[in-house]
C-alpha cells in the first residue's frame, strides 16, 4: 500500500462520519441552537464565543501533531535529530503564557456571566413577571400558577414576551427541570425551592423535559410548554378555572402517587399553599434552613 | 437465618437469566478445566498466594480485562436499547433493565476496568522504574488486591442473586435511599464499591510510600521518571479522596441498613451535602486515573521519538498544579443546584485553570516529537490518537465549565459525549500505550504490532463514531439516561450511528484479544520471532529496561546508582565510553514468603458486604471475625521472609549474560 492509500483509507472513516452526522441530523431540532428566549440566546452566545476561543488551542494543537509526527518520522533522515534538546525557556513560556491569557480572558466572561445568566436574578422587562410553581413528581410535573390559582400538569402554559418566575420542588427524587430552547436547566430538590427565571420571545410549542434520573418512569416524564399571546393566554385560563376538577390536598395526594406515561392534566383551582406545603412536609422545626436558596 | 435472600432473588428478565447463566456457566467452566489440568496447586502457589507486585499486578489486569468485556457487553446493550427504543418501539429491554445496566457500565468501568488497570500497570513498573525490589508493604498490597477482587465478585453477584442498582454510577439520593430504592441494588453498589475502594485506599498509601521512600541511590524527586511522578500526584489524591468516598458511601449504607437519615429528604437529611461528598471525591477521581496515563505518554513519546523528554521541570509543575486544582473544581457536576453566581463563578474559574497545565503538558509531548526520530509503534499511535480526541474533550470541558453554558449542557449527552471523550481517548488510550509498551518487560516477548495497529484504528474510528453523535445529541437537547424517546425528535439516526461506533470499538477488543492469543502462540512455537532477551527492546531510557524480561522476583540483582533524568539511557551511554569498573559482586536477598492471608481478609469483606446487602447479619458478623482474626493471625507471623542466596543470584545472572551473548553473537 503506497502512502497515499494508507492516507486515504485513514481519512475514509471520518468523512464518512461527518456526512452521516449532517444528514441524519438535517431538519430537526437542534433545541440549544435554536432558541426561541432571551436567556437561551445570551446562553448560546456565550457558547459560540468561547468555542471560538477555544479553537486559538484546538487548531495549533491539531496543525502541530499532523505537522510533527510527519516532518521527524523515522524515515526523514534529512530532518534535524537532536535527541538532547529537552529545554527551551522561550516556547515553554509561550504555551504557558498563550493558554493564560484565553483562561483570563474567559474568567472575566465567567465571572460576568455567571451573575448576569443566574437563574435566579429576574429578567427585567416592562412586563410583569408570571409566577409558576414547579413540583416534580415521580413521573409527571405539575405547574401551579399562583397568581391565577389554577394548575396543570405535563403542560405548561406561558404568554409569550413576559418573564416567568419558576419556583422549582420535588416530591420525589431529585430532578432538572429543562425547556432547552428557552434556557439552562435548574435542579428540582425536595424539601426546598430552587429559582430559574426564563422568557419565551414568540409564540410556540416547546419540548420541557427531566434531565435527571429519577425512576422508572423517568424518559417519558416530559411536558410540553405552550408560549402564547396574552390573549390566548388569558382565555385559557378563563377555560381552565371553568372545568371541574379541583386541585386540594387529597387529589393531591392521588395525582403524587407514581404513574408513568401521564396524559396532560388541568385544575380549575388549587388548595391554598399547596407548594409551600410540599415544600415545607419534609422539614422539621430544627431544619428549616436546609433550604437550598440563601439570596 | 437468609435475612432477605429467597428464590425470588434468582433472575427472572431473559436478558438477566442470559447473563446470569453465562457468568456461572463460565465460572464452572473455569473451575472444571483448572481440575482437569490439576492446577489448583499451581494457581495459589505461583498466583494467589504471591507477595511479588508483577504477580499481583498481572492479576489486576486480568481482572479488568475481564471487566472490561463486561462493561463493553453492558454498552452494547445500551447502544441497541437507545437505538431501538423510538416512538411506539420500547426497544430490547425493560427500562428498569436499563438503568440497572447503565449504573453497571459506569461503576464497572470506572472501578473495576479503569483502577484495576491502573493500578496493575503501578505494580509492574512502579517498583522497577525507581529501581526498587519491592513495594513498601508488600502484604498490603496483597490485601489491596484482593479487596479489589472482592468488591468485583460482588458486583458481579447482582448479576446471578438479587439485582443492581438504578440510580446511576453515583447514585444520587433520594433516588438511592430506601424509599425510592426499596430492593438490594444500591445495598450491592454501595458495599461492592466500599470494599474496593478500601483496597485502592490502601495501595494508594503503599505507593506513596514507595515512591518516596524506595528509590534507588541517587534517584532524586527531579531525576525521577515522570511516569512515576504522575503516580505520585495520582496517589496523593487517592490518599485524599478516597476517604471520603469510604465516609459518604458508609453514610448511606448507614441510612438504608439502618434507617438513619444523612441523606434522606425528611429528618433533616440533606441530598446536597451527598451530592456534594460524591463529587468531592469524584473529580479527583478522574485525575486520578488520568495523571498516570499522562505519565505513561510521557514515557512512550521520549522513548518512541528516541529524544529527552521535553520540559521535564515543566511536567512536574503541571501535574502538581493539576493535583491540586483537583481538588478545588467539584461543584461544576453540579452548577445546577441552585448555588449563587458567586460560588458558581469560582468554580467554574478553577476549572478552566486546569487546562492550562493539561494544555502545557500537550505542547511538551508535541515537543518531545519535535526534532526526534518517531518510530509509529502501536503505543506510539495510541499517543497520537490521544491527542487528536482528548483536545476535542478538553475543548468540551472548557466549555462546560462556563456555568451559564453547563447549564445548557449538563445531563445531556454533551456531557456524556465529554467525559467518555476524557476516559476513552485520555484514560484507556494511556493505558492501553503502557500495555503494549511495558508487555515485553512483563512477559519477556514482545505483542504483535499488525493486530495492534488495527485494533488502535478500531479504537479510534469507533469512538468517533460512537461519540461525536452523542455530541450532536446534546444539541438538539437529548438528555442521558433515556430508555425510551420520541420519534419525532428524529434522534434515531444518530443513536444507530453511535451503536455502530461501539460495534466497531467492540471489533478492536476483539482485535486486542487475539493480539494477546497469536502472539503468547508465536511465542511458545516460534520464541525467536518475538523474545525479549535485551529486557530493553525499544532502546528505553528508564530504569525498567534495565533489568531481565521478564525481570526476575527481586527486580535487579544489583541496585543501580541513578546520576541521570533518563537513568538508563546515561548507563548506556557510559558503558560505550567507559571501561567497566570492578567485577560486580552479589548480595543475599530477602523477598517476602507467598502468604494466602489476604485471601481471607477479602473473603470475609464479601461476607460482611453480602451479609449486609441481604440483612444476613450473622454472616456479616462473621465476616468482621475471619478480616480481624487474620490480620492478628498475620501480625502475629515474625516468619515472612526468605532469602535467595548470592549464588543462586549469581548463577542466574551468569546465565542471563550467557543467553545475551549467544544472541549477538548469532
Amino acid at each position: 500500500m503506497g502512502t497515499k492509500t494508507k492516507i486515504a483509507l485513514a481519512i475514509s472513516p471520518f468523512v464518512i462520519l461527518v456526512g452521516l452526522l449532517v444528514v441524519l441530523a438535517q431538519g430537526h431540532t437542534f433545541a440549544i441552537l435554536e432558541t426561541q428566549g432571551p436567556i437561551a440566546a445570551q446562553e448560546k452566545r456565550l457558547l459560540a464565543f468561547a468555542f471560538g476561543l477555544s479553537l486559538f488551542v484546538i487548531v495549533p494543537v491539531y496543525v502541530l501533531t499532523v505537522f510533527i509526527a510527519w516532518k521527524y518520522r523515522a524515515g526523514n533522515k534529512k530532518a534535524h535529530y537532536n535527541p538532547n534538546w529537552g529545554h527551551s525557556r522561550q516556547l515553554e513560556t509561550i504555551w504557558w503564557g498563550i493558554p493564560c491569557f484565553i483562561i483570563l480572558v474567559l474568567s472575566v466572561i465567567t465571572w460576568r456571566s455567571s451573575h448576569s445568566l443566574d437563574p435566579a436574578r429576574a429578567i427585567s422587562s416592562s412586563q410583569p413577571t408570571l409566577q409558576v410553581q414547579v413540583v416534580a413528581l415521580q413521573w409527571k410535573w405539575l405547574f401551579i400558577y399562583p397568581q391565577q390559582g389554577i394548575a396543570t400538569v405535563d403542560e405548561l402554559h406561558i404568554p409569550a414576551g413576559r418573564p416567568v418566575q419558576f419556583s422549582i420542588t420535588s416530591d420525589a427524587p431529585m430532578n432538572s427541570f429543562w425547556i432547552p430552547q428557552l434556557g439552562g436547566q435548574m435542579y428540582a430538590m425536595s424539601g426546598m425551592t430552587t429559582t430559574l427565571h426564563l422568557q419565551a420571545d414568540k409564540t410556540g410549542t416547546y419540548q420541557g423535559v427531566s434531565a435527571n434520573i429519577s425512576g422508572e418512569g423517568f424518559a417519558d416524564m416530559r411536558f410540553t410548554t405552550t408560549a402564547s399571546s396574552e390573549d390566548d393566554f388569558s382565555t385559557w385560563v378563563q377555560q381552565t378555572r371553568q372545568s371541574a376538577t379541583r386541585l386540594n390536598n387529597s387529589s393531591y395526594r392521588t395525582l403524587a402517587e407514581p404513574s408513568s406515561d401521564n396524559v396532560a392534566m388541568s385544575f380549575a383551582s388549587v388548595e391554598h399553599n399547596l407548594y409551600d406545603t410540599i415544600v415545607t412536609k419534609y422539614m422539621s422545626d430544627e431544619t428549616t434552613e436546609t433550604s437550598a436558596h440563601g439570596h | 437465618m437468609l435475612g432477605r435472600l429467597n428464590w425470588d432473588a434468582l433472575p427472572d428478565v431473559p436478558i438477566t437469566i442470559g447473563g446470569a447463566v453465562m457468568l456461572v456457566v463460565m465460572g464452572i467452566v473455569a473451575v472444571a478445566a483448572m481440575t482437569y489440568f490439576k492446577k489448583w496447586r499451581w494457581l495459589w502457589t505461583n498466583w494467589l498466594t504471591s507477595l511479588d507486585p508483577k504477580k499481583i499486578g498481572i492479576m489486576y489486569i486480568i481482572v479488568s480485562v475481564l471487566m472490561l468485556l463486561r462493561g463493553a457487553a453492558d454498552a452494547l446493550m445500551l447502544r441497541a436499547q437507545q437505538a431501538t427504543s423510538a416512538g411506539n418501539s420500547h426497544g430490547v429491554i425493560s427500562a428498569d433493565t436499563f438503568q440497572q445496566v447503565f449504573s453497571a457500565h459506569g461503576s464497572i468501568m470506572i472501578f473495576f476496568v479503569a483502577m484495576g488497570f491502573m493500578f496493575g500497570l503501578i505494580n509492574l513498573i512502579v517498583p522497577l522504574q525507581i529501581g526498587s525490589r519491592d513495594v513498601a508493604f508488600p502484604f498490603l498490597n496483597s490485601v489491596s488486591f484482593w479487596l479489589f477482587v472482592a468488591g468485583m465478585v460482588l458486583i458481579n453477584v447482582s448479576l446471578v442473586i438479587g439485582e443492581f442498582s438504578t440510580a446511576g454510577w453515583l447514585a444520587y439520593p433520594p433516588l438511592s435511599e430506601l424509599r425510592y430504592s426499596p430492593g438490594v441494588g444500591v445495598d450491592y453498589w454501595i458495599w461492592s464499591l466500599q470494599i474496593a475502594g478500601v483496597g485502592s485506599l490502601l495501595s494508594g498509601i503503599n505507593f506513596l510510600v514507595t515512591i518516596l521512600k524506595m528509590r534507588a541511590p541517587g534517584m532524586t524527586l527531579m531525576r525521577m521518571p515522570i511516569f512515576c511522578w504522575s503516580v505520585l500526584c495520582s496517589m496523593v489524591l487517592v490518599a485524599f479522596a478516597f476517604p471520603i468516598l469510604t465516609a459518604t458511601l458508609l453514610m448511606l449504607g448507614l441510612d438504608r441498613s439502618l434507617g438513619m437519615h444523612f441523606f434522606t429528604s425528611d429528618f433533616g437529611g440533606n441530598a446536597m451535602m451527598y451530592v456534594n461528598l460524591i463529587w468531592a471525591w469524584g473529580h479527583p477521581e478522574v485525575y486520578i486515573l488520568i495523571l498516570p496515563a499522562f505519565g505513561i505518554f510521557s514515557e512512550v513519546v521520549a522513548t518512541f521519538s528516541q529524544k529527552k523528554l521535553f520540559g521535564y521541570t515543566s511536567m512536574v509543575w503541571a501535574l502538581g498544579a493539576i493535583t491540586v486544582l483537583s481538588f478545588i473544581v467539584w461543584l461544576h457536576h453540579f452548577f445546577t443546584m441552585g448555588a449563587g453566581a458567586d460560588v458558581n463563578a469560582f468554580f467554574g474559574i478553577m476549572t478552566m485553570i486546569i487546562s492550562i497545565p493539561t494544555g502545557v503538558k500537550v505542547f511538551n509531548w508535541l515537543f518531545t516529537m519535535y526534532r526526534g526520530r518517531i518510530i509509529f509503534s502501536t503505543p506510539m499511535l495510541w499517543f497520537l490518537g490521544f491527542v487528536l480526541t482528548f483536545a476535542i474533550g478538553g475543548m468540551t470541558g472548557v466549555l462546560m465549565s462556563v456555568p451559564a453554558i453547563d447549564f445548557q449542557m449538563h445531563n445531556s449527552l454533551f456531557l456524556v459525549a465529554h467525559f467518555h471523550n476524557m476516559i476513552i481517548g485520555g484514560v484507556l488510550f494511556g493505558y492501553f500505550a503502557g500495555y503494549m509498551y511495558w508487555f515485553p518487560k512483563i512477559t519477556g516477548f514482545k505483542l504483535n504490532e499488525r493486530l495492534g495497529n488495527i485494533a488502535f484504528w478500531c479504537w479510534l474510528i469507533g469512538f468517533f463514531f460512537a461519540f461525536m453523535p452523542l455530541y450532536v445529541l446534546g444539541i438538539m437537547g437529548a438528555t442521558r439516561r433515556l430508555d425510551h424517546y420520541d420519534a419525532s425528535l428524529g434522534w434515531q439516526g444518530l443513536f444507530i450511528v453511535a451503536g455502530l461506533g461501539v460495534l466497531i470499538i467492540a471489533a478492536g477488543v476483539a482485535f486486542q484479544l487475539l493480539q494477546l492469543a497469536v502472539s503468547v502462540w508465536t511465542h511458545f512455537k516460534h520464541p525467536q520471532r518475538n523474545a525479549d532477551l535485551t529486557g530493553d527492546p525499544w532502546n528505553g531510557r528508564t530504569l525498567e529496561w534495565a533489568t531481565s524480561s521478564p525481570a526476575a522476583e527481586y527486580n535487579f540483582a544489583v541496585i543501580p546508582t541513578v546520576t541521570d533524568r533518563d537513568a538508563w539511557w546515561k548507563i548506556k551511554q557510559d558503558r560505550q565510553t567507559k571501561k567497566p569498573g570492578n567485577p560486580i559482586v552479589y548480595e543475599d536477598i530477602a523477598v517476602p514468603k507467598n502468604t494466602g492471608v489476604a485471601l481471607f481478609v477479602a473473603a470475609g469483606s464479601f461476607m460482611v458486604g453480602f451479609g449486609i446487602i441481604w440483612h444476613i447479619w450473622w454472616l456479616a458478623l462473621a465476616g468482621l471475625a475471619v478480616v480481624i482474626a487474620s490480620v492478628i493471625h498475620r501480625l502475629n507471623d515474625d516468619d515472612t521472609e526468605q532469602v535467595i542466596p548470592a549464588a543462586e543470584i549469581a548463577a542466574s545472572e551468569a546465565a542471563r549474560m550467557s543467553r545475551l551473548k549467544q544472541k549477538v553473537a548469532v
